[in-house]
């Protein structure tokens, strides 16, 4: 009886909050000034005009830089994860250090200390790329320490008993992190690396305090040139529908592998123990 | 002679627990030696420290003769004389079978694909799995994973082989599969040190039999005697339970 009751109250609570959210949605509707959203936000004209180097530039740039960031991360995130799993007290301590640093920092000061502070402190060394290889630089040096920490936790996931039947097929252990061990993390790991390439496109927007050129210019910094050149905001429409084109088959193909990922394990003894490490690797990778 | 496996007054400590306290003992060339026990006795670190797995506190070990527990010694070649079978199999799961038998051959041994292939076929063919050449190990059952992993072994052409308890995560039904590989290799003359609660197996093929308990050899002798009139009062007690169940 009394679950009854209980189920009944929770039945009028969600009428009560579609209710609400309809009632939301109409006085918007009613309140809001059709035809200046229209005009300021989804201008037909000024979109015309964006095109075609909102795509051929714009967003070129924002996946050039995520691609790149995400290739020199990586190297570093796989470097740094062995430094902090290894034996030598130093390696770990550099490791650990490095991680905890970029981790805790704002993306955008990191971007700022590359970008201007490199130049000052060392007048004699060029970053490759100017402005723009700086900005890659510094992202590259951010995802590295996130993702240090996926490849480690990737790992780890994989059970003793692999690196212990290489070993005593006479592998030595560097030859058998590269061909038993990493292989098996990696599969583990795409899903969280997916993500990470989702939150560096984002943060490839932060690239503009370090300058740009019209040939350089990413989407968003690319959009609010726009804008004020336009006066219009619908620059900003463009460039988020942008972002989203790029990041939704993305995120899309990040749950389809892990899909498959689970699938591929389902056979396997380990696989609810690497499902479970996995959900908190995706977790440490999320809460930039 | 010298022996294939020589071990003297092994200690191996996990901390401030010591879990062999001074173990002796031989395996001659040829011979399979299974060794018993109650769990936690120490059997399977014994074995692990035979090809160092377990990385021994004190004592040495001497595979044909070299001491392995000399720092200087390279482990890597050691170990290729040495196959390991290990209860939970540890197939390769990202590598078909053909590639769980070459990997090693061709990055340790340096053998060519080519070659490392017909060796892989030639060992598969000994277990009994030649049509399995190119599944990869999850659509295996336990018992063909397990003539597998015995199969990558053999494909490096050990001198002896270690087995650790190669049948217990197995289903009753899949035992017999891979105790008839394993009764084939004896017959065929390969050195073996089992560690393993198959006491017929035990008795039908092993040359010796080692009871161990809490960390010391308690009975070694042929099986007939270990096995059957045991002089020590914990082997009776502990045979009495694994034959009774």
């Amino acid at each position: 009886m009394g679950t009854n009751k209980k189920r009944r109250r929770s039945k009028i609570f969600r009428w009560v909050m579609y209710a609400f959210a309809s009632a939301l949605v109409v006085a918007a509707v009613i309140v809001g000034d059709w035809d200046r959203i229209a005009f300021n936000f989804f201008n037909p004209e000024v979109m015309g005009e964006m095109f075609p180097e909102v795509l051929t530039i714009a967003a070129r740039n924002t996946i050039v830089y995520t691609v790149l960031s995400f290739i020199f991360g990586l190297v570093g995130a796989l470097v740094l994860a062995l430094m902090k799993m290894s034996s030598i007290g130093p390696y770990r301590w550099f490791a650990v250090g490095y991680i905890e640093l970029f981790r805790g920092l704002p993306a955008l000061i990191t971007l700022i200390l590359i970008g201007f502070g490199i130049p000052i402190a060392f007048q004699n060394i060029d970053i490759p790329g100017g402005t723009t290889g700086a900005g890659v630089l510094g992202l590259s040096i951010v995802a590295a320490a996130y993702m240090a920490e996926t490849i480690r936790a990737g790992i780890e996931a994989v059970p003793r008993g692999q690196s212990e039947a290489a070993r005593s097929l006479g592998m030595s252990s560097g030859r058998t992190m590269f061909t038993i061990v990493l292989p098996q993390a990696f599969r583990i790991i795409i899903p969280p690396l997916t993500n990470e390439m989702v939150l560096l496109i984002k943060d490839t927007s932060l690239f503009y305090v370090l300058g740009t050129t019209p040939l350089t210019k990413e989407l968003t910094k690319f959009a609010r040139d726009f804008m004020i050149e336009a006066r219009n905001a619908t620059p900003l429409t463009v460039a988020a529908l942008v972002y989203l084109a790029i990041t939704l088959p993305l995120t899309w193909l990040a749950r389809r592998l892990e899909k498959r990922g689970a699938r591929g394990r389902a056979g396997s003894e380990t696989g609810d123990e690497q499902k479970n490490v996995l959900a908190q690797v995706s977790k440490s990778g999320i809460d930039r | 002679m010298t022996a294939a496996i020589e071990i003297r007054d092994l200690h191996k400590s996990f901390g401030s627990l010591e879990v062999l306290k001074g173990i002796d003992f031989e395996v001659a060339l040829g011979e399979v030696v299974c060794v018993i026990g109650p769990s936690g006795s120490g059997k399977s670190t014994l074995l692990r420290c035979v090809n160092r797995l377990e990385e021994p506190t004190a004592g040495k070990i001497l595979i044909e003769g070299e001491d392995i527990t000399d720092p200087d010694v390279d482990i890597d070649a050691v170990r290729t004389k040495i196959g390991m079978v290990f209860q939970q199999f540890n197939l390769f799961p990202h590598l078909d079978v053909l590639h769980n038998l070459t990997v090693a051959q061709t990055k340790v041994l340096k053998r060519s694909e080519e070659e490392a292939g017909r060796v892989a076929h030639d060992v598969l063919d000994k277990v009994g799995l030649l049509d399995k050449v190119s599944e990869y190990p999850a659509r295996l059952s336990g018992g063909q994973q397990q003539r597998v992993a015995i199969a990558r072994s053999l494909a490096m052409n050990p001198d002896m082989m270690l087995f650790d308890e190669p049948t217990s995560a197995l289903d009753p039904e899949l035992i017999g599969e891979v105790l008839d590989v394993m009764r084939q290799l004896a017959r065929e003359g390969m050195t073996m040190m089992v560690v393993t609660h198959e006491m017929g197996f035990a008795l039908e093929v092993a040359d010796r039999v080692v009871f161990m308990d809490e960390g010391v050899v308690v009975e070694d002798g042929p099986p007939d005697v270990v096995l059957k009139e045991p002089r020590t009062q914990r082997a009776r007690q502990f045979l009495r339970m694994v034959t009774h169940h």
